[in-house]
């Protein structure tokens, strides 16, 4: 073959043109496999996010013509007291997802490791509130808070007080919602700590009994500090979670009395979908994804910064 | 004696947390048994009565289809996210090309969308294609925003196949779709009972979209069919509480049968394997 220059050129034409059509194959097998899902991908989230900012540019009523009215959305909305009574909402739902539901959350999954007869139903009954459409969530519980027929009331009736409008009152309503969020989530955060009480070797806490460690003292040198990334997660997804957060607002008080218990969501769908300001509206929304944007490049750096120290906090 | 008193406070505190979580559950049920002047005779009374009349009233309210309509719309949503999800882990998990991270992310980042944000285009878009008001309008959102998890998911299950399997299937001339279907798949039928659980609970749950894009009775789902309830049930309360009862029947019952599975796929999207 060494000496028949143009057998080698057709072949090497040849191998390249293979190499080229098995590319090109791949190429095709991975577009096809995508498709699907990125089709739809493309169509109900990538699209409407970017037609949403759009949306948002425009005085619009969501039937007649669109009139373009540039960012005074934005500068209405950051003079619009209702939508910063909103965004403070949903900061307590953060406040109440990472230091009332994550901490209780723990505390159920170390009650599951205790040494307690009947784990498993305990294990069992602590997950069902999880498991409930957040919309029966929201009507059971807002029966459990009518003013004369609710339950919470009976049980403040016996220790002594006065019944009260839970719902209905504006100092009330949001740490009403609250406490239904919170039993509602604290069992998902319950599953994550197990998760990660689990992966935990047996023989660190035998070595540290050995050292006549007890009970508090195990939980504070070896479980709370290895459990530091589950909390980290937990976290995480309270914050991007309360920016989600929509059914029980709009079952249990619909955001009232009075915008006290109206949050992003529930504002955005009223402007929306209730008062038709399609424009309005969409600048709510458009601000809710600036929102998780920026938390999640926060939370993003901060961990990559962690992770360059290369320690465990 | 000290170690009595530790072991009662520990179950002092197991049965507090089981109050907690459990009594609003056993509240529903006992109301839902309870006819309307039984419920305002004695509201807090527990299991003072046992009827199931109210089953009657609330199938003649309709919760039949409410009920039929979410079977339709969450089975069928399941299963396509389920194959789309999979087929796009594949090439994502284990092939090697150019855009493989940046779409990898773009999928993996719908886990952080707040739905609020694509909510009007959506509505707008579903009118467009002349599907709103129709249980058909729910296909679309309900695989977009459940792929993202999904896909998480599966993708993690998918690298951990060893390669040597898809190499022996490609000496026997397997073709791409062949090792999916033959090799891979079955490998990650675990991950797939998984999602199919996690998609199907939030599914069964989900309100938002519903809401927006559904607007007469006959093609509510079962989570805005309970809310149409309240507005025509406000006095019959008992009569609520069994539909809430029936309509959690379901999810409960997948429950019970798969605890573990359950729970470590609700939460799969979070815990890393």
């Amino acid at each position: 073959m060494k000496g028949n220059p143009t057998v080698i050129d057709s072949e090497a034409i040849n191998n390249n043109h293979t190499a080229k059509i098995k590319k090109y194959r791949k190429m095709i097998t991975i577009l096809l496999f995508l498709a699907p899902a990125l089709i739809v991908y493309a169509l109900y989230v990538i699209y409407p996010i970017i037609t949403t900012f759009g949306y948002s540019l425009h005085d619009w009523n969501g039937i007649s013509d669109k009139v373009f009215i540039g960012l005074t959305n934005y500068s209405r909305l950051l003079s619009d007291e209702v939508f910063w009574i909103s965004l403070k909402n949903n900061i307590w739902v953060v406040i109440a997802s990472v230091f009332v539901q994550i901490p209780l959350g723990l505390l159920m999954a170390l009650l599951l490791f205790a040494p307690i007869k009947g784990i498993r139903l305990f294990n069992g009954i602590y997950f069902i509130p999880f498991l409930m459409s957040t919309v029966a969530v929201g009507m059971l519980w807002g029966l459990m808070f009518d003013p004369i027929n609710g339950t919470i009331n009976q049980l403040i009736n016996l220790l002594g007080f006065e019944n009260v409008a839970w719902l209905s009152q504006k100092n009330t309503a949001i740490f009403s919602v609250l406490l239904v969020i919170v039993w509602q989530f604290a069992p998902f955060y319950m599953i994550l700590f197990k998760a990660g009480i689990v992966g935990i070797a047996e023989d660190m806490y035998e070595a540290a009994e050995i050292d006549g460690a007890n009970y508090i003292q195990k939980f504070r040198k070896i479980t709370l500090p290895l459990l530091i990334p589950t909390i980290v997660t937990s976290s995480i997804l309270a914050i991007v979670g309360s920016l989600k957060s929509f059914d029980l607002f709009y079952i249990m008080t619909g955001g009232g009395p009075n915008h006290a218990t109206e949050i992003l969501g529930t504002y955005m769908y009223k402007q929306a979908f209730v008062n038709f300001n399609m424009g309005y509206g969409s600048s709510i929304a458009f601000v809710m994804f600036l929102i998780a944007l920026v938390v999640v490049i926060i939370i993003q750096s901060l961990d990559a910064y962690r992770k360059k120290r290369g320690d465990s906090l | 004696m000290i170690v009595f008193t530790k072991r009662g406070l520990l179950y002092l505190l197991a049965l507090v947390l089981l109050l907690f979580t459990g009594y609003p559950f056993v509240y529903m049920i006992s109301t839902a048994l309870k006819s309307q002047p039984e419920f305002y005779e004695a509201p807090f009374a527990l299991f003072s009565s046992v009827n199931f009349e109210n089953i009657s009233a609330i199938f003649e309210m309709g919760l039949t289809k409410y009920f039929t309509n979410s079977v339709f719309i969450t089975v069928i949503s399941v299963f396509a996210v389920i194959l789309f999800a999979a087929m796009a882990s594949y090439p994502l998990s284990r092939m090697s090309f150019k855009l493989n991270r940046f779409i990898y992310t773009l999928f993996i980042a719908g886990m952080m969308l707040p739905i609020h944000a694509t909510l009007i285009p959506i509505f707008k878009l579903t009118q467009t294609l002349g599907l709103y008001d129709n249980l058909w309008a729910l296909l679309g959102p309900y695989i977009a925003f459940s792929l993202p998890i999904s896909i998480f998911i599966l993708t993690q299950f998918m690298r951990d196949i060893p390669v040597s399997l898809e190499e022996a299937a490609e000496l026997d001339g397997a073709s791409h779709f062949d090792k999916f279907w033959k090799v891979i798949l079955p490998m990650v039928t675990p991950a797939l009972m998984t999602v199919l659980i996690y998609n199907f609970i939030h599914l069964w749950n989900e309100f938002v979209f519903a809401l927006v894009l559904i607007s007469t009775p006959e093609k509510m789902t079962l989570p805005l069919g309970l809310q149409n309830f309240k507005g025509e049930f406000s006095v019959n309360i008992p009569g609520l509480m069994m539909a809430l009862t029936l309509a959690s029947i379901p999810v409960l019952l997948i429950y019970l049968f798969s605890q573990e599975k359950v729970t470590t796929g609700l939460a799969g999207g979070a815990v890393k394997e």
